[in-house]
């Protein structure tokens, strides 16, 4: 019985190709750009990783030396022979064969805190060839710049930080010609009852853990948020999905009605159509997965990079990766299959043995639960604006903007209906009137297309904008931060101040100090106000003349992390020592920064904490590689003590732009599904229109006439539903930057608009939508005449 | 990836020691093997073999605090060697790792440490006798007497001990065989210890004091390949008497047994294959694995009919290289205290 | 009307199938015909080819003295907004207008919409109440009836209609025939009727029977 049951069940497949291709399409497409999405954001991630090691290797405490010093060997055995848990590190740089420079860094392995960046990022190798006289890790650009230089034996690995080779402590201390040490990490935990380290290493410096700034805190909200997007491309291709299985189940209604009236069993059949789909989600969830792969390494720029990825995992034989990967995919597959035929296996279910076997044109369907879709989609806006009003919590968040999408997508179709009524009403000519409610009368047909379209289109605007904003801050806050040409961390003050003044066209030293500022515990700065400042900082907020007041002490300014923790506004007077209070001038942009932070001038400062100097001097100078290996030549400045910011800078925005030309790519690719999934609608549709034509063509229209309206209706659809998807996407960028950020991060983003984008997307939008409707509609004008004719004489 | 994980791969020498598991029936090419009726060389000998794979300088103790309370003790140096010889500097070849633990009925408390060899970090020197990796470290005038400190995160500990007896030489003379295939090891102990001393842990400073034993193996290839780990006794009875017995799990299920026999004043009696028998009593689930922290452990000819129990089952060592490791209580035909040793347990 | 030696071949499974082989007939104003025929017979075709529906492959039809077997897409697109009316057995009526839209829909279309002869015919046909609603709502009877009134509204000179009451019962099919020649009638144009049913082919002014494509 099964065997022939399962012979008349997948007769309907083999009948209508066309629908089991949109079915296997709608999955593979879902899947893929879920895949590709998680792929992209891993690998940024892992771009992000490799930047941050290099970048942000302050997530350990750190001893180093005096200025001019650096650390011995027995300086190391005497902490570590006293229980302190620190590991050493020597960087240095040696001339590559481009004339350049490549940063050596050697670690112990033994002794590294768990989980630092280069080691961490690291694959697979056999440790034991790491120790003594193992070989060099570098990526292949670096690998390049190596080419002519006795070297130890290198390992490409694209986790390595650009210019840098990473190797064991001993193979670099050989490299460098160096026996002594740059500084030591400290481990985060330690054991109890240790003596002081300034007692065992009074000549060494406490560098404390970096807890400002960090690359890997800012791209976190942007991961997020790619997320959220990855997510919104998933439910587009679901809409697709759900659109295929309904059709394909209620046109398998009347096999459905005979076989149960032949004897075979209502639980039979459901299992068995169950079991179909299933197969369909894995095949189609397989290919999805694969084809993800392929599109993220066709979008990303460092291909190599991603096949390592795809390779490396069936190399090494480390499948948890892969498992992982294909689970993950194939499951939310199933999972999103599954919620697409819940409803088909309900009506199923539910129909009772003698119901009319024919198949209710599903055009029609809809047009009772209209009246259930535009509650569902009230309640899930006024939600949303609920949440808008008194939510709290990231979860709330992410529930408004659930509320937000699908409510507008519920909303959609009934908008879309009245906005057509009323076309019709001022209709002129009765081809026109005819055009438009006969427009109207497909909607329900077209809505699950339609919806797929507005969230593809809205998802869009939203990450366009999140993306672009976030670029344009990005960049505006590194241009900034980084205004100096380069950073040095010294002791001496009085010695480098001396030193740079002769040489540098401006020196900003900055003191710091931990405190409490309303309450929270913060980090005040003092800075020496100068031309710098003015040129290159903005404010989200500020008097008119801040940076004067700031500079004569009268005034303070403060980060937004603590203007809204603390809820101050401009003008407000904050207390920052027992006796001294000043007043708000400016509320600066603090991304990625957890904590509070606020800057006084340098003369307050130095009034208010005589002992503190300054430790961290920004340079303004047009010669930092001359600058840079004078302070080490002749101030004898440890190498790891300058950053040489420009190069940071560049390297940080060519990741983001990585990932910014991916989200491009994807966005494409997303519109892509909408217009296939418009497609594969109005080529269904068309098989069931021709009793709705017919009469029109009878009645004295042509053929070409009817197919050009269809085109210009598909359009229309389009352009309606760009219309509503320009708001929608941009409460979603809205919701994305001023909600969701602020919740998981506490900063808000700044919104920017990009009109251009938008139109460019609106055009393609139509663009997508005319191919779309090209097709059927050719057909329809070359349908022979007697085809329509026998819509008039056979009873459907 | 964690350092730590990489360097589970990097110690697999050293785990195939402290663990028994099958991959550690490795070949020992280019290292030396022990051969069968040695001759020891004091203080040398207490000192590192680094010709030899790995090897280790064990201790554990049963200690009392004044108000009775039964406390452990472990502190363990261990070294593998990547390549045979030695080297002074980073490329040296040997790699040192240590772990220290208390036991006490309610709490375990564990830390371990690791070391590259040839920079001072860490090592064994013979005379005076200094075993030391960072700060702990177990060192005295000479082998009899020593000064035994180590530290973690959340406890510490502070101990003199004194040797009330000889050296112990188990198997043939110190060449202790551990398969029927021939597997062997040098293996010599020091059970007569007297300890006291402090114990730092989060409740405060507890005195104790008690005995101790010092286990000293070096070899190249300890296992056969079809050994998948080991239960390892060390029994102190209230009459004076010892027992050391050890009993190699085999994939095939069957068990290769060895053991001592030390009297009182020293005298030693080796068990041949077969004589020392442990049956596990019971099962305990810790940490997601089944562990017997209960045996019943019988050696005919000694009239020895006892059941071993843990003083707290979940001695579990949670580190790199995990084993269970804990003082027991010995009750039955004998009573007395004694420490547990059982790895492979994966 | 006149048509001259007309035939019309569809591709069948087998090959080229003659439908009408050289039919011949004539057709005054203000004249009804009824054409009858078993299946297959050719008569449905015969009123496609007439009002324009199709294209035949050989002979003439001239209609009011045009030539509609020499007419393009466009041209016979306009003869059957402005010059035929046709009534089919089923899905006459566009589903998305109401009963007033469909009823004026043609005649919109032809140009020659007359508000007052639109309500007049709706009247007639008893349709008033039913002006707002959708087609899906009415009875077949009332759908047919629909029909009617939205040619006759294009005041066509000739009307065709093929089995218009197939879809209904005997009843409501004599009653809607009734006002159709009553309308037709009162309007003065041509009507050619294709029926199976004798009786309802008895109430024409002629009658002829078409058999394997010929007239008999």
């Amino acid at each position: 019985m099964i065997g022939i049951t399962l012979q008349a069940l997948t007769s309907h497949w083999r009948r209508n190709p066309l629908q089991l291709f949109t079915l296997l399409g709608g999955l593979i497409l879902a899947t893929a750009l879920w895949c590709g999405v998680q792929a992209v954001n891993s690998e940024a991630r892992a771009s992000y990783d490799a930047a941050a090691a290099t970048l942000g290797e302050g997530q350990f405490d750190q001893l180093v030396p005096r200025s001019g010093d650096t650390i011995s060997h027995a300086q190391y055995i005497t902490l570590r022979r006293a229980g302190w848990q620190v590991s050493p590190v020597i960087d240095g740089r040696i001339r590559a064969s481009d004339g350049g420079s490549i940063r050596i860094v050697g670690l112990d392995p033994l002794t590294a805190p768990g989980g630092i960046g280069p080691l961490g990022a690291t694959g697979d190798f056999d440790v034991a060839d790491f120790l003594g006289n193992g070989p060099a890790f570098v990526t292949a650009d670096t690998a390049m710049l190596l080419e002519d230089i006795q070297t130890p034996p290198l390992i490409i690995d694209p986790g390595i930080a650009p210019g840098t080779a990473l190797t064991d402590i001993g193979v670099a201390q050989t490299w460098l010609s160096k026996d002594s040490f740059t500084r030591l990490m400290i481990a985060p935990i330690q054991p109890i009852g240790l003596r002081p380290l300034i007692d065992i290493a009074p000549e060494l410096d406490l560098q404390p853990a970096q807890t400002g700034s960090d690359v890997g805190r800012l791209t976190d909200s942007f991961h997020l948020n790619l997320t959220a997007f990855g997510l919104l491309s998933f439910a587009v291709g679901i809409f697709i999905v759900n659109g295929a299985i309904g059709l394909a189940f209620e046109q398998r209604r009347p096999m459905v009605r005979t076989l149960r009236a032949l004897g075979v069993p209502l639980r039979t059949l459901i299992a068995m159509m169950a079991t179909e789909l299933l197969l369909i989600a894995l095949v189609g969830g397989l290919i999805g997965i694969v084809l993800g792969y392929i599109v993220a390494s066709a979008l990303l720029p460092d291909v190599a990079a991603t096949l390592e990825g795809l390779y490396g995992a069936q190399v090494s034989g480390t499948l948890q990766l892969r498992a992982s990967w294909w689970l993950s995919g194939l499951a939310i597959c199933i999972a999103g299959t599954a919620l697409a035929g819940s409803g088909a296996f309900w009506q199923i279910a539910r129909m009772p043995l003698l119901a009319s076997g024919q198949p209710r044109a599903w055009a029609m369907e809809a047009g009772k639960g209209r009246r259930i879709q535009a509650l569902a989609a009230c309640v899930l806006l006024i939600l949303g604006l609920a949440l808008t009003l008194v939510g709290q919590g990231l979860l709330a968040g992410f529930a408004l903007l659930g509320c937000l999408l699908l409510g507008a997508a519920l909303a959609l179709p009934i908008l879309l209906s009245w906005v057509l009524a009323f076309a019709q009403n001022r209709a002129r000519t009765v081809t026109w009137e005819w055009f438009w409610a006969d427009t109207r009368q497909q909607l329900p047909g077209l809505s699950l297309a339609l919806m797929a379209l507005l969230l593809a289109m809205a998802a869009n605007v939203g990450v366009s904008t999140m993306v672009s904003s976030f670029r344009l801050t990005f960049t505006g806050f590194l241009d900034q931060r980084l205004s100096s040409e380069l950073y040095i961390r010294s002791d001496d003050s009085t010695a480098l101040e001396a030193f740079l003044s002769p040489r540098a066209d401006e020196v900003l030293p900055l003191m710091i100090t931990q405190t409490q500022l309303a309450g929270l515990p913060s980090e005040l700065l003092g800075a020496r106000i100068g031309q710098t400042y003015r040129d290159n900082w903005s404010f989200l907020d500020a008097t008119s003349n801040a940076w004067d007041d700031v500079a004569k002490g009268d005034a303070i300014l403060v980060n937004e992390q603590l203007a809204r923790r603390a809820d101050l506004k401009l003008g407000d007077s904050l207390q920052i020592t027992p006796d001294q209070s000043l007043s708000i001038a400016g509320i600066f942009g603090d991304y990625g920064n957890p904590i509070g932070k606020a800057i006084i001038g340098e003369n307050l400062f130095q009034s208010l904490y005589p002992a503190i100097s300054a430790t961290q001097f920004g340079v303004r100078t047009k010669d930092a590689a001359g600058l840079r290996s004078a302070l080490i030549d002749e101030l004898s400045l440890p190498e790891g003590n300058i950053i040489d910011q420009a190069s940071i800078k560049a390297f940080s925005i060519e990741v983001f732009e990585r990932t910014f030309t991916v989200t491009t790519a994807l966005n494409v690719l997303t519109l892509s599904v909408a217009g296939f999934a418009m497609f594969m609608s109005l080529l269904t549709l068309a098989t069931i229109r021709l009793p709705q034509l017919a009469p029109a063509w009878a009645l004295g229209m042509t053929q070409r006439e009817l197919g050009r309206l269809e085109t210009i209706r598909a359009v229309v659809l389009a352009v309606l539903t760009a219309i509503f998807a320009l708001p929608l996407g941009l409460m979603l960028a809205w919701v994305l930057l001023a909600i969701v950020n602020v919740e998981a991060f506490g900063w808000r983003l700044p919104m920017f608009f990009f009109p251009w984008d938008y139109a460019r997307l609106g055009v393609f939008a139509l663009i997508a939508a005319a191919l779309a409707a090209l097709w059927p509609a050719w057909r329809l004008s070359r349908t022979p005449p007697s085809d329509l004719l026998k819509v008039f004489a056979h009873g459907r | 990836m964690d350092v730590r994980v990489l360097l589970l791969a990097l110690l697999v020498p050293l785990s195939a020691l402290a663990q028994g598991f099958a991959g550690m029936g490795t070949d020992a090419e280019g290292f030396t093997t022990p051969s069968p009726s040695p001759t020891f060389d004091f203080p040398a000998d207490h000192g590192p073999h680094p010709d030899y794979r790995i090897e280790w300088w064990y201790l554990t103790a049963n200690l009392k605090a004044e108000d009775g309370t039964d406390y452990g003790l472990q502190w363990t140096l261990f070294r593998s060697a990547l390549a045979p010889g030695d080297k002074e500097g980073w490329d040296s070849p040997q790699v040192w790792l240590a772990h220290a633990a208390v036991t006490s009925p309610e709490g375990h408390f564990v830390a371990e440490r690791f070391a590259r060899g040839g920079i001072g970090q860490a090592g064994v020197t013979p005379e005076p006798f200094e075993a030391w990796i960072d700060d702990w470290q177990l060192a005295g005038p000479d082998f009899d007497t020593l000064r035994m400190t180590a530290r973690g995160t959340d406890f510490a500990y502070d101990m003199q001990l004194l040797a009330q007896g000889p050296l112990v030489f188990h198997g043939e003379d110190g060449f202790s065989v551990k398969s029927e295939q021939g597997q062997a090891s040098y293996y010599y102990s020091q059970p007569f210890f007297d300890i006291s001393g402090t114990l730092e842990l989060p409740n405060g400073p507890v005195a104790v004091t008690g005995t101790a034993w010092l286990d000293r193996e070096w070899s190249s290839q300890p296992l056969a390949s079809d050994q998948t780990g080991w239960d390892w006794f060390s029994l102190s009875f209230e009459d004076g008497d010892k027992l050391m017995g050890f009993r190699l799990r085999q994939s095939d299920g069957s068990h290769f047994t060895s053991g001592t026999w030390i009297e009182a004043n020293g005298a030693t009696r080796p068990l041949p294959h077969g004589a020392f028998q442990a049956a596990p009593l019971a099962q305990n689930s810790i940490m997601g694995r089944e562990i017997p922290t209960d045996w019943h452990v019988s050696l005919p000819e000694k009239g020895v009919d006892v059941r071993v129990t843990a003083i707290n089952p979940e001695a579990w060592m949670a580190l790199s290289i995990p084993y269970w490791e804990g003082p027991v209580r010995v009750s039955g035909t004998h009573s007395g205290i004694g420490y547990l040793e059982m790895t492979g347990y994966e | 009307m006149q048509v001259d030696a007309l035939s019309k071949s569809y591709m069948g499974a087998t090959g080229p199938v003659a439908v009408l082989r050289g039919v011949d007939l004539t057709l005054d104003a203000g004249e009804t015909l009824a054409l009858t025929g078993e299946s297959g017979s050719g008569k449905s075709t015969l009123l496609h080819l007439v009002g324009g529906l199709d294209a035949s492959d050989s002979g003439t039809i001239k209609l009011d003295g045009q030539d509609v077997t020499a007419m393009n897409d466009v041209a016979r697109a306009a003869l059957r907004r402005s010059t035929v009316g046709l009534i089919f057995q089923q899905f006459n009526l566009i589903p998305s207008l109401t009963v007033a839209a469909n009823i004026a829909f043609q005649a919109r279309l032809a140009g020659t919409h007359d508000a007052e002869h639109t309500h007049k015919l709706a009247e007639g046909l008893g349709l008033s109440p039913h002006l707002s609603k959708y087609p899906e709502q009415l009875s077949g009877g009332q759908q047919q009836r629909v029909a009617i009134a939205r040619t006759l509204a294009a005041r066509p000179k000739l009307v065709l209609a093929d089995e218009p009451t197939g879809n209904l019962d005997e009843d409501t099919a004599s009653d809607v025939l009734d006002q159709m020649l009553e309308l037709v009638s009162q309007t003065g144009a041509a009507l050619m009727m294709v029926t199976h049913s004798p009786a309802l082919a008895g109430r024409m002014q002629r009658r002829l029977h078409l058999s394997k494509g010929l007239l008999a």
